[in-house]
């Protein structure tokens, strides 16, 4: 029994949560070995000489007594080239490699290092001898993936004078490229940074949002959109469509680097992303979408301490990515079930709960987390930014409860998924009354660059129609659709072709899955004109019936599968068909008296 | 190292207290020795310097702090297996109460398993044909899938469970490499019986692992029998390369179980008196639902689970439902109508089917009309409501006829016998022949090459 001094030794588990005992050294989220299988944990609290670890394996099999070794650093991730493309659990192991180690299950104890320290790059050196170099100065290239340039930095904290070079060549990413003279001695620099995973990486300022995160989702880009370098958050029930929306954002949306956590959700869902994305074409770069992809699963059997990890090694990989001056998306999947093992941890801690068995300090956790999304100029002069998308899982369905509340007041958009919306198979099930985004004033110059100076306007008339539409059915809900006036029935037929043509949104369509903004704004333009048009004819007396009957509903509708992406001219035969038809009834009614017809 | 220790220090609940305990590690099984030679087993459930929690399976009713040895068994709990668990039947903890002896192991596993590494799944896209319309059309089941049927008090989840037993056909293998492993937790006798009575009748007895823990078994003991089930499970799929389907019934019942233990620790709970750990708890079995690369077999699960109040927000249904791949539930107003198996079909759904189904698994009109149904059974549901105020006279025309096709859809589609077996292409027949009774322009699901090629025009519905 190892109770010898600088080791510390088990003194009780409970769950994930380990006590040590005999090491006063030990610090406050300082990572640690815990017994001899070396499992992986961190120190969470400390009390007196009584240290509370979280362990990222399964303690069952530990003893009392078993020994506690501290390693004096606190949870890093290992940053070089080499993440993207990759799957790491919550703890950045790379799950391939340990199939290599241990087969399909993930035993106990097992590690592998990350990113691959055996592989050799092509690195292209960009500094010579006697340069001044920075923390975050850019030192040397490599093509991490064949859509991606991976820039080598100085890690933060690190300056001086470059004093050798190495040639451009192949290296591994523990070997030294350049030395420097940093004034106190000589430095060797590699690739390879750690970084602590619960610390933001600096930059040099924030720069306020101008671009929306393109997603070729309309009832996102064109009714809630979100910023380059916001949040977002996607509450809904289960099944509402939480997983497919984040899917089809970090398949089509114009990120450079998409960082996918799967956190405490179902092992399928990473097969799926596996077998998929790389089978996908980024529509920008035209590579595999597994070249600008790097997943982070901790499924929900996996131990939930790693769970809690996984958000942060999530985070502060999207951090080095965007310091090297890209956009990076990263989502969530999901963010409930990471405030789930802080409930759980803290339950095992005995500690007060707040809301629901959660602990007082989720709110700052979700804001922490939020926080280090942004636009931002990097300290080397670069802009990058990270838009974070969290899923939140409301338990019972009730957007009350803590996480959805908390979580609502750290995020701008809102994309509320609505059950009732899902169970009548509306996808993406995003509820138009209840979801919103805070960036529309920030975007609208670069929307009305893309569209027109009308955009605002005409985002705001498709609104509009759709809460006429809600006020309209609580009428309908109680006596029927008939008594209305053709006024109000053809505002229900308009608003039928914009929910079903327009917001919903088949993830499963060659055309409909990613739509360039140009398409949906024309899109929208063609559905606001049809609905001028008609109500020009109504207000002509001619019976909606009539309008109906002509089938120019339901050719709007389809719109969306019978235009093209990449030929749009469609749309201009489309408009001149609502004309012809306008011209045809107005010539036909006004012939025969109009009005009387009715 | 001591390995047997006399006297207990305190007694809670299912739990007993040791002290003065070394060398014991954490969750392994321990065994008690009452002074009657009466025999308990119990796991390690958290450790504080000499001190050891331990819960007891079979519960602790006679124990007292003087009457007991306890032996630490220096393991965790592991499930003897070899190929003749087929057609045996086991306790909560696994040991045979068929009378039928031991098992001779080829190998002994730990019943918790280990999760299996996301990227060695192969993700599930072979459909099971049930035969049952409602499932097949409109939430098909898929190899690997772990599909829960929601059910409440008195509906039939039972009938349809062994209905989807009796004629699950995966097309293209042969039934030889087929099991089923059934866990009944918690469940009444009678329930127990009707499932073999239902598996003897159809013929696959033999294909068949039990694990029975009956409503008056020990509390404890639900917490093992979901868990030895699937140990047996992974066993046979990858290790011996069937297709296995887990049945588990009443996962409702072993949460309460996990509740109970909870509350004598203390925990603090979260919703409904359930530990804030169910999700995880209740993850850590589903999730051993699949399929792994480079392996043969499979495990399908069905968790059954009775909604207390048919109430799906409760913490159960919910929790499940956000782990399963979809969810299977009951409705007691189609039970009410006659329409058995009242599987209700907008709250149904099969998450895997998305990638499943259509051209090159089933058919290529298959996800446009199954969208379809859904959407137009929706709109029946606004109409009824609308004439449950104006009254059913006052509809309009095209309202009328959401009216009859709804009440078609109950009778010809969902409703079917239980021993009526549809084949896939029967199923997504009858959807068009229901559809085609709907005017044209109502269709906005569907694709319009597909509504060209399968939309009768002159077609009533015959409703
Ligand atoms: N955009 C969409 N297009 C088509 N189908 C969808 C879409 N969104 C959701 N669905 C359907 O809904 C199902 C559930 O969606 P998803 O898995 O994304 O739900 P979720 O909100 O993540 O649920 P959970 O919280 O349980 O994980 C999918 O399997 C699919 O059938
Ligand atoms: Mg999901």
């Amino acid at each position: 029994m190892s109770k010898d001094t600088g080791k510390g030794y088990i003194s009780g588990i409970s769950g994930p949560v380990v006590f040590a005992k005999g090491n006063q050294r030990l610090g406050m989220l300082e990572m640690v070995y815990v017994g001899h299988n070396r499992l992986v944990g961190e120190v969470i609290s400390i009390d007196n000489d009584k240290a509370v670890i979280q362990v990222y394996e399964s303690t069952t099999g530990l003893k009392i007594n078993e020994p506690v070794e501290s390693t004096g650093n606190p949870l890093s991730v290992n940053l070089g080239p080499g993440i993207i493309g990759e799957v790491f659990d919550g703890i950045q192991r790379p799950l391939h490699e340990l199939v290599k180690k241990s087969g399909t299950l993930i035993e106990k104890g097992i590690f592998a290092p990350a990113p691959d320290n055996t592989k050799k790059w092509n690195v292209n050196i960009l500094v010579k001898p006697g340069d001044d170099i920075h923390p975050g100065s850019i030192i040397a290239e490599t093509e991490e993936t064949a859509s991606l340039m991976h820039k080598v930095m100085v890690p933060p904290g690190i300056r001086g004078k470059v004093t050798k070079v190495s040639t451009d060549g192949e290296y591994t990413i523990e070997d030294e490229i350049i030395e420097i003279d940093t004034g106190k001695g000589l430095e060797k620099i590699s690739m390879l940074q750690k970084w602590p995973v619960k610390r933001g990486r600096p930059f040099a300022q924030r720069i306020p949002a101008y671009m929306p995160l393109v997603t070729g989702q309309r009832v996102i880009d064109m009714m809630f959109p979100l910023a380059k370098g916001g949040t977002a958050a996607i509450p809904g029930g289960f099944g509402t469509g939480k997983t497919m929306t984040q899917h089809q954002l970090a398949k089509w949306s114009d990120a450079d680097i998409v960082v996918y956590i799967g956190c405490g959700e179902r092992g399928n869902e990473i097969a799926d992303v596996l077998e998929s994305f790389p089978k996908l074409k980024d529509p920008r770069s035209g590579r595999s979408l597994m070249d600008r992809t790097v997943l982070i699963a901790n499924t929900s059997n996996m131990p939930v301490a790693a769970r809690e990890a996984s958000i942060y090694t999530g985070i502060t990989i999207a951090e080095y990515y965007r310091d090297m001056g890209y956009h990076v998306a990263l989502m969530a999947d999901s963010t409930s079930r990471w405030a789930e093992a802080l409930r759980e941890i803290s339950g095992r801690l005995e500690e007060m709960p707040a809301e629901e068995g959660y602990p007082a300090y989720l709110p700052s956790r979700l804001s922490q987390f939020y926080e280090r999304a942004g636009y931002v100029r990097n300290l080397n002069g670069t802009t990058g930014s990270i838009s974070i998308i969290g899923a939140v899982s409301p338990q019972s369905n009730d957007f009350s409860e803590p996480v959805t509340q908390n979580t609502k007041r750290f995020t701008r958009c809102f994309w509320a998924l609505d059950k009732s919306l899902a169970y009548s198979r509306h996808y993406p099930a995003i509820n138009w009354t209840e979801s919103y985004s805070e960036y529309i004033n920030e975007l609208s110059e670069w929307y009305e660059e893309k569209t027109d100076r009308h955009f605002r306007e005409k985002r705001t008339r498709l609104l509009a129609i759709l809460q006429e539409e809600s006020r309209l059915m609580e009428i309908v809900k109680l006596i029927g659709k008939d008594v209305l006036p053709d006024s109000q029935k053809l505002t229900l037929e308009v608003a039928k072709v914009i929910r079903v043509g327009f917001l919903q949104q088949n993830a499963f369509h060659e055309n409909d899955t990613f739509v360039p903004i140009e398409k949906q704004y024309r899109m929208l333009n063609i559905m606001l004109y049809l609905s001028e048009r008609t109500d020009d004819l109504v207000k002509k007396g001619i019976p909606v019936s009539v309008i109906v009957e002509s089938g120019l509903f339901n050719k709007i509708s389809q719109m969306k599968y019978t235009i093209p992406n990449d030929d749009l001219s469609g749309i201009d035969d489309l408009k001149s068909e609502i004309d012809e038809f306008y011209n045809r009834i107005t010539l036909k009614y006004s012939n025969t008296g109009g009005r009387n017809q009715t | 190292m001591k390995l047997e220790y006399l006297d207990l220090y305190e007694i809670k609940g299912p739990l007993v207290i040791l002290e003065g305990i070394e060398g014991a590690s954490y969750e392994e099984l321990v065994e008690i020795t009452l002074e009657s030679g009466e025999r308990r087993t119990g796991r390690v459930i958290k450790m504080d310097e000499d001190i050891c929690v331990v819960q007891v399976f079979e519960g602790t009713s006679d124990i007292s702090l003087k009457n007991a040895r306890t032996w630490f068994s220096g393991n965790v709990l592991r499930l003897p297996l070899s190929g003749e668990i087929l057609g045996r039947i086991f306790d909560g903890k696994g040991s045979p109460t068929d009378g039928l002896g031991a098992i001779y192991p080829d190998s002994r596993k730990d019943i918790n398993g280990l999760p299996i590494n996301p990227v060695s799944r192969k993700y599930p896209r072979n459909f099971i044909q049930t035969g049952i319309s409602s499932i097949d059309g409109l939430s098909t089941l898929i190899r690997g899938q772990k599909l829960p049927i929601f059910s409440g008090s008195g509906l039939p989840h039972n009938e349809l469970a062994v209905q989807i037993v009796r004629q699950a056909r995966i097309t293209d293998e042969d039934n030889s490499k087929f099991a089923i492993v059934f866990a009944a937790i918690g469940v009444k006798s009678d329930v127990a019986d009707y499932f073999t009575r239902s598996f003897k009748e159809s013929g696959v007895l033999e294909k068949v692992v039990m694990f029975q823990n009956l409503a008056d078994d020990p509390v404890v003991e639900r917490i093992t029998t979901p868990r030895c089930a699937l140990t047996a499970a992974e066993y046979l799929a990858f290790e011996k390369g069937m297709h296995v389907l887990v049945i588990m019934t009443d996962m409702t019942s072993y949460s309460e179980g996990l509740r109970e233990i909870s509350s004598s620790l203390e925990e603090i709970p979260s919703r409904k008196g359930f530990p804030g750990y169910l999700y995880s708890d209740l993850a850590s079995m589903y999730e051993r639902a699949g399929i792994i690369e480079g392996k043969e077999g499979s495990i399908t699960q069905i968790p059954i689970l009775t909604m207390p109040n048919d109430d799906i927000t409760h913490p159960v249904p919910d929790l499940t439902a956000y782990i399963t791949e979809g969810q299977l539930v009951l409705d007691r107003e189609l039970a009410q109508k006659g329409v058995h198996p009242p599987v209700s079909i907008l709250m149904s759904l099969s998450r895997l089917m998305k990638d499943s189904i259509g051209e090159g698994f089933t058919r290529e009109d298959h996800p446009d009309i199954a969208n379809q149904l859904f959407a137009s059974y929706a709109k029946v549901q606004e109409v009824r409501a609308l004439a449950s105020v104006i009254g059913e006279d006052e509809l309009s025309e095209i309202d009328r006829r959401y009216m009859d096709f709804g009440k078609a859809f109950e009778d010809r589609f969902i409703k079917q016998l239980h021993d009526e077996n549809r084949d896939m292409n029967k199923t997504l027949e009858l959807g068009w022949t229901l559809v085609s009774g709907l005017p044209r322009e109502e269709l906005d699901r569907i694709k319009p090459e597909i509504l060209d090629k399968y939309y009768d025009e002159k077609g009533s519905g015959g409703f």
